[in-house]
């Protein structure tokens, strides 16, 4: 047997293969130092939040290791115990990093399953409205205008105030207010795709209009709900923080960063800040780095910037 | 005009499934007796307080009541305070609406030179340390920043106080802390507070708009009039980046009074915001049911409002009516 290309000396010389779209997505992002700072950061963030219960030097909701004695110590103080507190500890002599760890493995839980719901639940109604138009479309789309008019804060705290705080009706209630924003931004896109080539190729082809949507229309508009999704998931941080600060969010068996900043504002005005201040700088951070990788995706992934 | 009375018709139908949704969720939580009554009171005084209060009837019967008494502005009356809860929400209103006047003020006053200048001096440090202070004015949650205010300038500078609403002064039959130096004083940091966000954006706004304008053919025909700069830019490229302007600050008023909720509760400022959170604590239900019908309602006549207003200063923007 011989090889094709021996025989042949003209396939030898072929282009090499165009890159695929995800590799230069990567290698773009990647040509932003910027960027590549936000991801470092929120990598780092992420791991050190899921990591958490093994590599804090306490666990700070276990009472048998809080000593009250540690209470409001200063950053760097070492602690009756022996151990140092580098970032200080609270009121209950609790360590602040590590309740900063523990607090932003909650605010990241709960950002990502409200907005994953709300992606999904705002996308498939946005590509349906789109798809079908008509009625389905207008209904819809009152639906989000009305809903887009009322600025998220006060549908949350309305929301809230009527079903109470608690975990399932923070997400609930980011759920709610976030929908929309998926769905206006998935119909628009997806009213865009509707007429391209691909789509008459399949109708042509005669696919059921299911295989259509989710398989055809579906993948093409996710690249700029990706982006849409990650500022999202700050903006739900932020927000589920501001409900908890105000006492209408989590409880406080589930002390998320809002919490931790709520409770050390009272100490605020004697001049121990580090109790509200770390936890707000961790929030700060975590949401910077969101927003810069979002930054990045949305040139990135600009059908524009494509050449 | 069909078109504004369709919209009148939403609103009120809008009004009316709020209110319904909004009362029957606080009914279902929380039991306010609990909170209201003294703990040692004897069952007889506990079954009385209940009857008074109209909480023994079935739901329907207590919300068509309820409803009843809205239609003739009755929103009953708050259990804490024992006042009609329209009252203490009308009576905290002014001090929301002028600490969202003043927080607009600030925005606009310091965000259009700002972003001016970032816009025409682009890529130079001022203009970078401008965009990038605007950056951060977004990301840092409003809440955090009220109290990096205080820790700074109360806790550490101590030169301002951080809460309640100080002195109200009088001018021309209105009250205001606006007319105080004290009640300025106490309002500078919950009106910073409330003006980051819109600051940010008004900076953003500016700055793009001027370089959009800057290249336009008008701005170098009056270069090339031997103009000043300093007319240039305060005439011609001032009016024609201030329309967008013009309609955010309009269309963002109601997401300030919304925002105000997080400032007054931080600056213990006696407004409509702090109100809120104190009766959801206090279970106090119709204070907040009030209060939730009163803001959908200003959020409705807001929305109708700018719906209008855009199409005044827009002749190409159509109303509904037109279209169809």
């Amino acid at each position: 047997m011989t090889d094709v290309n021996t025989l042949n000396p003209d396939l030898l010389e072929k282009k090499p293969a165009p890159e695929r779209p995800v590799w230069r997505v990567i290698r773009e992002f990647r040509s932003s130092h910027l960027a590549m700072f936000g991801l470092f950061l929120l990598l780092t963030i992420v791991i050190a939040a899921f990591l958490a219960p093994w590599i804090t030097p306490q666990n700070p909701y276990d009472l048998r290791s809080l000593s009250i004695m540690d209470s409001r110590l200063a950053p760097g103080e070492v602690g009756f115990s022996g151990l140092s507190f580098w970032l200080g500890t609270d009121g209950q002599g609790r360590d602040m990093f590590s309740a900063i760890l523990y607090g932003l493995r909650i605010s990241l839980t709960v950002g990502l399953i409200a907005c994953t719901v709300a992606l999904l639940l705002g996308l498939t109604l946005g590509m349906v409205a789109a798809y079908f138009g008509g009625r389905i479309d207008t209904i819809v789309m009152r639906l989000v205008d009305l809903h887009l008019s009322f600025p998220p804060i006060l549908v949350a705290l309305i929301l809230l105030a009527v079903l109470g705080r608690g975990l399932e009706n923070i997400i609930l209630a980011l759920i709610i207010v976030q929908w929309a924003t998926f769905a206006r931004m998935a119909r628009a896109t997806a009213l865009s795709e509707r007429n391209r080539e691909y789509v008459e190729a399949a109708k042509s082809l005669g696919l059921s209009r299911t295989r259509i949507l989710f398989g055809h229309l579906l993948p093409n508009c996710m690249p700029p709900l990706m982006v849409l999704y990650t500022v999202e998931i700050a903006s739900a941080i932020a927000l589920e923080a501001t409900l908890s600060f105000l006492g209408v969010g989590l409880p406080s068996t589930q002390p998320s960063l809002g919490l931790l900043i709520s409770n050390g504002f009272q100490f605020v005005m004697s001049g121990q800040y580090w109790i509200s201040v770390f936890p707000g700088i961790a929030l700060l951070l975590l949401i910077v780095a969101i927003n810069l990788v979002g930054d990045r995706l949305r040139d990135v992934l600009n059908p524009r910037n494509i050449t | 005009m069909v078109y504004i009375i369709r919209r009148l018709m939403q609103a009120v139908f809008l009004a009316l499934v709020m209110s319904f949704l909004v009362f029957a969720g606080i009914f279902s939580v929380g039991d306010p007796v609990a909170i209201l009554i003294d703990p040692e009171a004897t069952q007889a005084e506990r079954v009385r307080l209940v009857a008074q209060l109209g909480l023994d009837r079935p739901f329907h019967e207590q919300y068509f009541i309820f409803l009843g008494n809205v239609l003739q502005g009755d929103f009953g009356n708050s259990f804490v305070y024992n006042r009609p809860a329209l009252e203490l929400i009308l009576e905290r209103m002014p001090a929301t609406l002028e600490l969202a006047f003043a927080s607009i003020v600030i925005a606009v006053v310091l965000g259009i030179p700002l972003g001016v200048y970032a816009g025409l001096r682009h890529g130079s440090v001022g203009s970078k340390t401008i965009m990038a202070g605007s950056i951060l004015g977004f990301s840092v949650p409003n809440f955090w920043q009220a109290i990096m205010l205080i820790l700074i300038f109360a806790v550490i500078l101590g030169w301002l106080p951080v809460s309640g609403r100080g002195e109200v002064g009088q001018f021309m039959g209105i009250h205001s802390s606006l007319f105080t130096l004290n009640g300025l004083k106490h309002m500078a940091l919950p009106a910073i507070n409330l003006a980051i966000g819109h600051l940010a954006l008004v900076i953003r706004l500016a700055r793009s708009g001027t370089r959009e304008v800057r290249a336009q053919d008008y701005i170098r025909f009056a270069r090339a009039k031997g103009l000043s700069e300093k007319r240039i830019v305060m005439v011609h490229l001032l009016r024609n980046i201030l329309i967008p302007i013009v309609t955010l600050v309009g269309m963002s008023f109601g997401g300030l009074i919304a925002f105000a909720v997080v400032t007054e509760s931080i600056f213990a400022w006696p407004g409509m915001g702090k109100l809120i959170i104190d009766s959801i604590h206090l279970l106090d239900r119709p204070v907040v049911v009030a209060y939730l019908i009163v803001i959908v309602m200003i959020f409705i006549i807001l929305n109708l409002l700018v719906d209008l207003l855009y199409s005044l200063i827009d002749p190409r923007i159509r109303l509904d009516e037109v279209r169809q």
